[in-house]
């Protein structure tokens, strides 16, 4: 309330707070620390892909790491880093004084330390921890699951309460804390891409929690949803989870639009090009991602007329993606550029996103993915739209906005280190996999025929450089906390909205009363 | 131009209470599931139960809370919005819940099991020549695996009662809705108490129903696909339903001890919108569950 109130001190102050400023950075601490981990993971299979032949970590504990990387990337890295910022910058960019269930969101947010707790723990279980992959296709994730399969659904469902929550308190506080002449339409972007977003979290996440709880059932209790001995059906599993893994797609890609939406007019000096039809290109998307669930399974056995619906209404995303990827380069026609890291992250977002997109295209084509499926070439794309979608817009809008939730300024050249290794590293990494999965590579095996020697070895060596990188990153924050350079209010010259009308670091409370909106 | 200040509250001890509750709970129910067909440990039992009450003690403590809050004024119009909104889209993700379960219903009657029968498709000869599509399937294709029900649930007898016990339990909690509006006080209490009278026979029917059906029909989680549906439609709806009654219960409490006014009463209003909503699951249950 008290517009002068300090935060009380020590640990309790994380554990009981209720301000959105506390609880953005607790999601982004906790997210760096799952990226970590996952990345580490990472580390382990690539060093396992390095050469042909089994030689650090046996099979079953191979798929047990691409399974908990790709859970572990998912739900801890990059989905709370996304509500992080939300917390963060939402009340500050709409002008509002807080969250609007601020009790609520201190919830959503610990429930998640204990939802990794849950699910890390069964990596020291008996039998190891899941290993079906993160889409715990049944039967590999019933009859044939590890003990630990359990505990990796009671981990599911609290990150789902945890998300259902989160998105709640999202679409409240955009819908009713908005200050007085703020309309919808005048919005900041990175606001309606959560909005949108939140609403797609509401739509699916109960979707996953069902689908998790089948499972459950027909591990313990003796049900046959995915049992085709008792009338069930696995593939039943596959339709199901890929309802809610698509649209969980534009969950972790959404918000990073409204990222690179508010970077991009920043560092050009430019306002954004074609607002409007942004806003049209999200909701375009977020309804297209319901009915394109089963282009991920095209060679499950479909009949004829179920692959061409889902291959074309697939085809139909890159219609409002491209008005998205356009509107972005007409922002920076002709717009007066600097090239500052978070400039740098978002530049290299529209590029290779666009890169990732067009992967995507052609998994689309359903003849041509009885070719690519559960090869390389999938693997390739997902990790381009994640990695230089998803993780790239984080790294853009933390660069951003460090100054304002620190009070100082990171280390520029430092920063640019960190991008040029982060994107060659990157394009390391995921380039060849194009070209081994052309080749047939099949995902998810710790083997390889000797074909594939070189491009794993490139792709092996970029793995350790990106790796290797981030610590870079994680340096490079500690310091700008530590010794930066006090940062003005507005420490960007094209910046606009309201996070940069308030001092840096932003004061514990803000807008308490609404600011005036022109 | 006036403005309301919104309440953002102090620090809360209730999530950190809730979520360690909920770990608990959960880590110790995993426990038990990994372990019923051995020896069921104390330890599982006691994180079990612990996270439950505590779950309980964190819900008790706050709600009450808020209660405090409002009665001490603390929420504007705007507060009140953003809990309206919250119950809401709360509302909204319970519906997409249900949404699934009614999905996979249809997915399994008509594709799954048409599928399984060689007529349909001839792969399925291969595995099981003998099974021919139905519904309600009293014969799966692997019948010492998951023996089939003898028969199922007469949608005309239980069921039928049940539907006319829910539906006219929102009836009377939309009088009761009413009779606040007007501060008619006693006229809310005896309405909303009808409703927890009609919710509370309707869980004791639904559990007689379940009895038959285990001991009577031989209709059982492990009876195949439909009591897989069956159970699970029914059985989250059910668990919806005590939700609820316990909700109406607490308000009622909550409107004996004079907490609403005609004008401020959302406590009640999000009880009677969770229940109308276990209500509309219930007509589709009744439709496409046992009739159809």
């Amino acid at each position: 309330m008290s517009e002068h109130h300090n935060p009380p001190k020590g640990l309790m102050r994380w554990v009981l707070t209720t301000n959105h400023k506390d609880i953005g950075s607790m999601y982004l601490w906790l997210s760096l620390i799952m990226f970590f981990v996952g990345g580490f993971m990472a580390m382990i299979i690539r060093a396992e892909l390095f050469e042909p032949g089994l030689q650090i970590v046996d099979p079953n504990f191979y798929n047990q790491m691409i399974t908990m990387h790709g859970l572990i990337m998912i739900f801890g890295a990059v989905m709370p880093a996304f509500t992080g910022l939300a917390n963060w910058m939402l009340p500050l960019m709409i002008g509002a004084p807080d969250m609007a269930l601020p009790r609520m969101n201190n919830w959503s947010f610990w429930i998640l330390p204990f939802a990794f707790i849950m699910l890390s723990s069964t990596l020291f279980m008996e039998g190891g921890s899941p290993n079906f992959g993160w889409t715990a296709y049944a039967p590999l994730s019933t009859t044939y699951a590890p003990n630990s399969t359990t505990f990796f659904i009671f981990a599911i469902h609290m990150m789902g309460i945890s998300s259902i929550m989160g998105a709640i308190n999202i679409i409240a506080t955009i819908l009713n804390l908005r200050a007085p002449g703020m309309t919808l339409m005048k919005m900041p972007m990175f606001a309606w891409t959560w909005l949108i977003t939140a609403y797609l979290l509401l739509a699916v996440m109960p979707v996953l929690a069902g689908v998790v709880t089948m499972l459950l059932m027909d591990i313990h209790f003796g049900t046959s949803f995915f049992n085709a001995g008792g009338g069930g059906d696995p593939v039943l599993y596959q339709h199901v989870f890929w309802f809610f893994g698509h649209p969980e797609v534009y969950i972790v890609i959404l918000p990073s639009f409204g990222i690179i939406s508010t970077i991009l007019p920043a560092f050009s000096r430019k306002p954004l090009f074609g607002y409007t039809s942004m806003v049209y290109a999200l909701g375009s998307i977020a309804f297209l991602s319901f009915i394109v669930w089963a282009h991920h399974m095209f060679t499950v056995g479909m009949p004829l007329v179920g692959e061409l619906f889902f291959m074309y209404a697939t085809m139909v995303i890159s219609v409002p993606t491209g008005v998205k990827i356009f509107n972005w380069v007409a922002t920076m026609f002709r717009g007066s550029l600097t090239f500052e890291a978070p400039m740098l992250f978002s530049i290299a977002f529209v590029v290779l996103f666009t890169i990732g997109g067009f992967s995507g295209l052609m998994l689309a084509i359903a003849p041509a993915d009885f070719q690519y499926h559960d090869t390389y070439f999938v693997v390739a794309h997902f990790h381009y739209v994640f990695v230089p979608g998803s993780v790239f817009a984080i790294f853009a809008a933390t660069y951003y906005w460090l100054p304002k939730w620190t009070g100082n300024m990171y280390d520029e050249s430092l920063a640019k280190v960190h991008f040029w290794f982060t994107f060659i590293g990157m394009n390391l990494t995921f380039f060849p996999m194009h070209f081994l999965g052309l080749a047939g590579m099949p995902r998810r095996i710790p083997d390889y025929n000797l074909q594939f020697a070189d491009f794993n070895l490139i792709a092996s060596v970029g793995g350790f450089l990106f790796g290797a990188t981030q610590l870079v990153f994680l340096f490079l924050i500690i310091k700008c906390i530590k010794t930066g350079k006090p940062a003005s209010e507005s420490p960007w010259e094209g910046a606009e909205g309201l996070e940069w009308t308030v001092p840096s670091p932003a004061p514990y409370h803000t807008f308490s009363t609404p600011p005036d909106i022109k | 131009m006036t403005y309301e200040p919104y309440y953002v509250p102090a620090q809360s001890p209730w999530p950190i209470i809730g979520s360690i509750s909920l770990f608990t709970l959960l880590f110790g129910g995993a426990l038990i599931l990994q372990q019923y067909t051995t020896h069921i440990s104390m330890f599982a039992y006691i994180c079990s139960i612990g996270g439950l009450l505590g779950l309980i003690f964190m819900l008790a403590g706050w709600f009450n809370h808020v209660i405090i809050e409002a009665h001490q004024g603390l929420y504007s119009a705007q507060m009140d919005r953003s809990f309206r909104w919250g119950m809401i889209w709360f509302i909204f993700s319970e519906i997409m819940f249900f949404v699934t379960f009614f999905s996979i219903l249809y997915y399994i009657r008509m594709h799954a099991v048409p599928n399984l029968d060689q007529n349909t498709n001839p792969v399925s000869g291969l595995l099981w020549p003998e099974f021919k599509q139905n519904w309600p399937l009293l014969q799966n294709p692997n019948n010492q695996l998951f023996p089939g029900p003898r028969e199922v649930i007469n949608p005309w007898q239980l069921p039928l009662l049940n539907t006319i016990l829910l539906v006219t339990s929102s009836l009377t909690l939309t009088i009761a809705h009413h009779a606040i509006r007007f501060n008619q006080r006693i006229k809310t209490i005896i309405w909303l108490a009808l409703t927890v009278c009609f919710g509370l026979a309707f869980l004791f029917f639904q559990a007689e129903e379940y009895i038959h059906a285990y001991q009577a029909l031989g209709l059982t989680l492990n009876s195949g696909i439909y009591g897989s549906t069956f159970f699970l439609l029914t059985g989250f709806h059910g668990f919806h339903v005590t939700l609820g009654t316990l909700i109406l219960i607490i308000i009622l409490a909550r409107m004996i001890k004079g907490h609403f006014s005609a004008e401020q009463h959302f406590g009640f209003e999000a009880a009677s919108w969770y229940w109308h909503f276990v209500d509309v699951v219930w007509i589709g249950l009744f439709l496409f569950v046992y009739v159809l």
